[in-house]
């Protein structure tokens, strides 16, 4: 089988040339979840952003299905986006717009827009509600964001990553700052979706619990590098001193507090 | 000018008994103090020409872009509601101050023109200052101040929240997006904007004239006499209001897809774009009318 992601030594440094990432590997197959984890600053969300396109890395590689995108413009990543959903930290939900426009956006002026037309208004109100029912919040359509909750607002943002039926989705952070009940449930959602629809993710987080609950396979970057990079299991028992310090979170080890 | 005052001050303080040579000592330190003045306002000089000509290059930039998405067509919806909001919102404060400044103009010149016997000039003086420059200019700054900020505001809170992010992620670029609907309303809708400007201008200050015993229609006599009856005065002043237009959309959005660190960040971003376009628009005038009076 062929890898839907690929990611091949990829370095990333600021433009004051401090090196975030310098030389990450890794693969994702149809339907897999990898998990990164890291120290906050440490180049997770920066990892996230290279995959959507959103900023350059520096060098490297990556490859969706049979497409290197670090080299396209904003105009040839179009194609590449279309397949590719991405939850943010703080769900980055459109403020002026309500939860129907939201969720409907992607799909009436994202590149599908076309397709979607043909198919009118009755069929948008009903996409919109079925993804609204997938994220458990039917009935929310009316509601602006800044009248619903955190954990409210990261289902919002999957339904609206969701809406145009990605075959990849990129979390970043999506239970951080929850509380664990409802952070467990934006879990379950993840899985769920991979299940229903084969979506291939990653998930940006530092959340232990949850990434054990979640992943196929684990990525660690620690300085840039990848410090573990396996299934969950062998994450646990990892003997290498930076994974088990970060497992178990404890202060003192090799991971020292910086800035 | 620091260095200057320094040295002047230190030269006073130096007295003959505490140096040998108090003079030539003095006469190095003002010739160095020159030299280093001289080296640092070349270098801030030529920092700030670079400086602004690459934001202007920046901002053609942008314009360009922008215009190229425009190709593909732009949303309806969004252009009349970017219409409604940046242009027939700003018509009630545009009219106004351009109202009023038509009044202060008659008022002045009623008087002073009368007392030479010349009452008869106030329409066409009035009518020429209003259309030519007054209603194009404060037309210009009241759009920069109403509606330039707000874009940079809104656009900028976009960025600062990462909403940009998601329409890129989306695959929906800002720049056709959020930039063309706002460049082409401030395009259309300026010069809208200005010719009821105009006509309220030459309003207020015929009223006031009539106050200061300049009869209406002495006054619309005037105006039809000094105003270009092919309407060149009027075309002239409403073409400005169109670079005016692309000023304060291409600088508010510029200012605001550039905006960084939180609300504080919007804030300074806001203040900028208020700044910067007004100064352009300023500057941007006088060339206009340079050339347009060169022809």
């Amino acid at each position: 089988m062929k890898p839907k992601i690929d990611v091949r030594d990829l370095h990333y440094a600021t433009d004051d040339g401090r090196e975030i990432l310098s030389g990450l590997s890794f693969c994702l197959y149809p339907g897999e979840i990898l998990c990164v984890m890291g120290v906050s600053g440490g180049g997770k969300s920066t990892l996230l952003r290279c995959m959507a396109g959103l900023i350059k890395p520096s060098a490297g590689e990556i490859w969706i299905d049979d497409v290197e995108i670090t080299r396209l413009d904003e105009d040839a990543l179009v194609p590449v986006r279309a397949q590719m959903g991405v939850v943010f930290q703080y769900a980055a939900l459109f403020d002026s717009m309500n939860v129907f426009d939201n969720i409907a956006f992607g799909i009436v002026r994202g590149p599908k827009r076309e397709e979607h037309r043909t198919l009118g208004r009755i069929a948008l109100i009903r996409m919109v509600r079925e993804r609204l029912q997938q994220v458990g919040l039917p009935g929310t359509e009316r509601k602006m964001p800044a009248q619903l909750s955190g954990g409210m607002r990261r289902r919002v943002g999957l339904a609206r990553a969701l809406a145009t039926d990605p075959d990849i989705i990129l979390y970043d952070e999506p239970t951080s700052g929850l509380d664990p009940v409802t952070g467990a449930s934006i879990d379950d959602l993840i899985v769920q979706t991979r299940n229903r629809r084969k979506v291939t993710s990653i998930v940006v987080s530092h959340d232990m619990e949850s990434i054990f609950r979640i992943a196929d396979t684990v990525l660690m970057i620690y300085e840039g590098k990848a410090a573990i990079y396996g299934t969950p299991d062998e994450v646990r028992a990892s003997t290498n001193p930076v994974v088990r310090q970060f497992v178990s979170g404890q202060t003192d080890g090799p991971i020292q507090f910086r800035r | 000018m620091a260095t200057k005052k320094e040295t002047i001050i230190r030269n006073q303080s130096a007295s003959p008994e505490e140096t040998e040579s108090p003079l030539d000592e003095a006469a190095a330190e003002v010739a160095q103090a020159f030299e280093e003045a001289g080296e640092i306002s070349a270098r801030l000089t030529i920092g700030t020409v670079i400086g602004i000509l690459a934001y202007l290059g920046e901002v053609a930039v942008l314009i360009g872009q922008t215009v190229r998405s425009m190709r593909r067509g732009i949303h309806m919806g969004d252009l009349v509601r970017q219409m409604a909001i940046i242009g027939v919102d700003s018509i009630p404060i545009a009219l106004l101050t351009t109202g009023f400044s038509g009044a202060v103009f008659s008022l002045y010149s009623a008087s002073t023109l009368s007392s030479y016997g010349a009452a008869s000039f106030v329409g066409g003086i009035v009518g020429l200052a209003i259309v030519r420059e007054t209603a194009p200019i404060l037309t210009g700054v009241v759009l920069a101040a109403r509606s330039g900020s707000a874009m940079t505001a809104e656009i900028g809170s976009m960025k600062v929240t990462e909403q940009i992010d998601a329409l890129r992620s989306m695959a929906v670029s800002p720049i056709s997006y959020l930039v063309a609907p706002r460049l082409l309303a401030c395009l259309i809708m300026l010069p809208v904007v200005c010719i009821l400007a105009d006509v309220v201008g030459i309003v207020g200050g015929g009223i006031v004239a009539a106050t200061e015993a300049v009869p209406s229609s002495v006054f619309v006599r005037s105006l039809r006499q000094l105003l270009d009856p092919n309407g060149r005065d009027v075309f002239q002043g409403l073409l400005k209001t169109v670079f005016f237009g692309a000023i304060i959309a291409a600088v508010g959005c510029r200012e605001g897809l550039q905006s960084e660190g939180g609300a504080s960040g919007v804030g300074q971003s806001t203040t900028r774009s208020v700044v910067i376009s007004i100064v352009l628009i300023f500057v941007a005038n006088f060339f206009l009318s340079f050339l347009m009076l060169s022809r």
